[in-house]
């Protein structure tokens, strides 16, 4: 039927098949529809575009001459910096940060003794990647090694002498007394009833000698390899007391700020409990704590723990004048930290406290094993975002003293041995570079773990 | 009936006692009051010894003695030889409002300009906002406050060499110098014209918006407003004869003499503070433009509303309410940073009073926690009054 129709039909041709698609017209696709939607879709943009673009092309040739076509890379003095010395204009002076770098890593610490900043730099390093790559293992054990190993390690290292020594001693007895005490229950795991529930008790009775309590044996384990790394190192090469006058560069700037994440993360998560809690006294003094610091500037704090923690304790225990900005730091940053933990204790349903409490355990289990570790996962990414802004606020202990990164590059630029008209514009970039690759390498991260979570809520 | 009877014992036991959430919850907070006491008590009593032990007086009595220092910005008559801690105060006290009054304005300008910039349409423009807000958030304050005082405002030539900018006015190494306003007989009548004006202004505008949710019709409220507030104290100054002169500032041969000076400390905590929030309130206010769903601004464009209406009757009102808590947040922060005044010298509360007075006198429990009072009451103040606002902006449920 539909064939009679075309072939009686009076057309000369009549297509059989389709099409295909034609490509979009230029003026909806491809790279100049692109410019006319994106860059001039109406004559108010087109102005404000070519406005843009000249100021980009206005500001990026002087910059880019400054700090790298004119730039001095190499030298030892001033002299390599200077215009009527080298005979062609100047730009920025990286010969002077190639210089001073080790100050600005280590600040006045002594040349022999940075092996020691070294390794808990390397520590340090280690544990940051433990705790911050998801899929790194054993976390539970990173969490130990963040925050009791690496305290201890680093005090030991990078302060020594004979105090710091005698306590390393110590330690090691200790550590090897825990060893001790589980070597015996892994035989007679009973003795273990005190402190261990019936169920867990059972369990370990089910287990081979060798296998009971691996959870606690393996921290004692790492500690005991660790702890015994450092006394090798210290007992070959020696420990000598660096006082932390010396004490300088970066390495003050990620002290402070690991001061600062160590100890304001439990102290926080505490006063989040402490606040959502619903006993009056303890909900007060929390809430109180926190809107006092929060209230005011942590320059503040900074000065009352410089000027006021020595009153406070008897002459003998005066702190010491680095120890004193951590402390203010350390509570300053707990404050913020137990509002983004609150945030997240907030966020968890009624249902997960009913069914922590149906299956009858107690307020500090409860926390433990299903509230907390729900909660400080979804705040991972409010952590970060309160640990740049530690970050960057670390730089104020350099007002009350402390020679922090900043204060290192301000130190340089009145030194006579690298003046030049360009030695500031140069130190600044520097600190720039280093704050901003710090801060927003750390704000990609949080990015990515917001969108890791929200990836695991939809359906 | 006998298994109640057997079970009853064993909840009046002395294991229930130790088990009970209420005596339990008791004993953690009386731990907890009396830990706290004994700390504040051994703080207390060993800071009494170690002051007697030093030699420092305590309490106010300071307060009215002779400071014997001077403060080159000053709202109020100071001087080294007549000036007391207390005026000192309240000298530190007035920059510090000064700058994060002025601060919070041209923030709450810049961060919104640079926030809608971020959201345009157009590449380029929305590329660069995005570029400013990444480096200026991700930079510490306190770099870039020593980056606009020591490395762009320091630099400038000395007095004798000024910049000369159309309009008499000079910039320096030693600041901006402007013109100093003279302020002739009369000059009050033309204030109290100005808040006259803004206080009609006020009445008509609420008289008209009740008379157009009445009747419907619409009155030209920009204008009439407009000629109110500026229309009438421009009025009577030229009625009174134009009560204003300048005292211009004169190039001398060192240096220049006369003008109002604005120092390089305050224009670089201020140029420092402002863009710096800016990067922070942009985002915010990114984030409550985003917050409106596309839907509302679609329906306003269905009933034929034009973009610019659209925005100002549908999408800022929604958004306001995303803006306000964290916006207050990022005042007060600027308030709070204003503090770092102290590291380039800018004599602030923190500088003159935390500073040089306690360096003076050594009491430093009482400028602590005088200067510490300041800044939590300018908090509470603020977070009261912007919870108020809040309320009245918040969504209303049913």
């Amino acid at each position: 039927m539909t064939d009679a129709t075309t072939e009686n039909a009076p057309y000369a041709f009549v297509r059989r098949e389709t099409l295909d698609a034609q490509p979009a017209p230029i003026s909806v696709a491809g790279p100049v529809a692109w410019i006319r939607n994106n860059l001039f879709p109406s004559p108010l943009n087109a102005i404000l575009t070519l406005a843009c673009i000249a100021f980009v092309i206005w500001a990026t040739p002087g910059l880019v001459r400054f700090y790298l076509l004119d730039a001095v890379w190499t030298g030892t003095n001033r002299e390599a910096c200077l215009a009527d010395q080298i005979g062609r204009p100047v730009g920025a002076c990286w010969a002077y940060i190639a210089d001073r770098i080790p100050y600005f890593v280590y600040g006045s610490y002594p040349v022999d003794q940075r092996w020691r900043v070294n390794i808990v730099f390397a520590l340090f390093f280690i544990g940051v990647f433990w705790m911050l790559w998801d899929r790194a293992p054993l976390k539970k054990v990173g969490a130990f090694f963040v925050f009791v190993l690496l305290p201890i390690t680093a005090y030991v290292l990078l302060l020594g002498g004979a105090n710091a020594e005698a306590f390393l001693r110590n330690l090691i007895f200790l550590t090897l007394a825990f060893a001790l005490l589980y070597m015996v229950l892994s035989f007679v795991p009973s003795l273990a009833r005190l402190w261990t529930s019936e169920g867990q008790l059972a369990l370990e009775h089910s287990l081979p000698p060798w296998q009971r309590f691996h959870r606690p044996k393996r921290l004692i384990l790492f500690a005991l390899v660790l702890f015994g790394i450092v006394a090798v190192l210290v007992e070959s090469r020696g420990l000598p007391y660096v006082h932390t006058g010396l004490w300088g560069g970066m390495m003050v700037t990620f002290l402070v700020s690991a001061v600062g994440i160590v100890f304001s993360l439990p102290l926080g998560v505490l006063l989040a409990l402490g606040r959502r809690s619903h006993l009056p006294a303890i909900q007060l003094l929390s809430v109180i704590f926190i809107e006092f610091v929060r209230g005011v500037p942590l320059i503040t704090v900074l000065f009352m723990a410089n000027t006021m923690l020595p009153l406070f304790v008897p002459n003998e225990y005066s702190p010491d004048r680095l120890l004193r900005p951590l402390i203010g730091v350390a509570l300053f940053a707990a404050a913020y930290m137990a509002e983004v933990v609150r945030g997240g204790l907030q966020a968890i349903p009624k249902g997960q406290y009913e069914g922590a409490m149906s299956l009858g355990l107690g307020y500090g289990k409860m926390m433990r094993l299903i509230i907390l570790p729900q909660a400080l996962r979804i705040v991972i990414p409010g952590i970060v975002n309160t640990f740049i802004g530690l970050f960057k606020d670390s730089t104020l202990v350099m007002i009350v003293g402390i020679f922090d990164f900043l204060r290192t590059i301000e130190a340089t630029l009145v030194d006579p041995t690298w003046a030049t008209p360009t030695t500031r514009a140069t130190g600044y970039a520097f600190a720039a570079i280093f704050y901003f690759l710090c801060c927003w390498g750390m704000s990609r991260y949080s990015i990515a773990v917001e969108k890791r979570l929200a990836a695991g809520q939809k359906r | 009936m006998s298994s109640t009877t057997t079970t009853e014992p064993a909840q009046t036991g002395k294991a229930s006692l130790f088990y009970d959430p209420k005596i339990r919850g008791y004993v953690y907070q009386i731990a907890l009051v009396a830990l706290v006491a004994f700390l504040i008590w051994s703080a207390a009593s060993n800071a009494i010894e170690n002051l007697r032990a030093q030699k420092i007086a305590s309490g106010f009595g300071f307060w009215n003695n002779a400071a014997g220092f001077d403060v080159n910005q000053k709202l109020i008559a100071f001087s080294a030889s007549a000036g007391t801690y207390g005026q000192a105060f309240f000298v530190g006290l007035l920059n510090t409002l000064l700058v994060a009054a002025i601060g919070i304005v041209l923030a709450t300008f810049l961060g919104f300009f640079v926030g809608v910039a971020r959201l345009s349409s157009n590449w380029v423009v929305a590329k660069l906002a995005m570029i400013y807000v990444e480096v200026i958030r991700n930079i510490p304050l306190l770099l870039q406050l020593f980056f606009w005082y020591n490395a762009v405002l320091k630099p400038l030539p000395e007095p004798r060499n000024s910049i000369a900018l159309p309009g008499a006015i000079f910039l320096n190494n030693r600041g901006l110098i402007l013109p100093y306003p003279q302020f002739g007989d009369g000059f009050g009548v033309v204030v109290a014209a100005f808040l006259i004006g803004i206080v009609a202004a006020a009445v008509w505008f609420t008289w008209s918006r009740r008379q157009q949710a009445k009747t419907g019709k619409q009155y030209r409220n920009g204008l009439i407003c407009t000629a109110l507030i500026l229309g009438l104290p421009l009025l009577v100054f030229l009625a009174l004869g134009r009560p204003l002169g300048f005292e211009l500032p004169q190039q001398g041969r060192f240096n220049l003499t006369g003008g109002l000076q604005i120092f390089p400390e305050f224009v670089a905590l201020l140029i420092g503070l402002v863009t710096y929030t800016a990067g922070f309130i942009a985002e915010v206010v990114r984030a409550g433009i985003m917050a409106v769903s596309r839907g509302q601004s679609e329906a306003a464009h269905a009933l034929g509303i034009r973009p610019g209406p659209t925005l100002k009757l549908v999408v800022i009102p929604q958004a306001m309410r995303v803006i306000i808590p964290p916006l207050t947040s990022n005042y007060l922060n600027l308030t709070k940073n204003s503090s770092l005044a102290v590291a380039i010298g800018y004599p602030d509360l923190v500088q003159v009073f935390m500073g040089t007075v306690l360096n003076q006198t050594g009491q430093a429990v009482e400028m602590v926690s005088v200067t510490m009072a300041v800044y939590l009451t300018i908090s509470l103040v603020t977070s009261f009054f912007m919870n108020i606002y809040n309320k009245r902006m918040a969504l209303v449920e049913r």
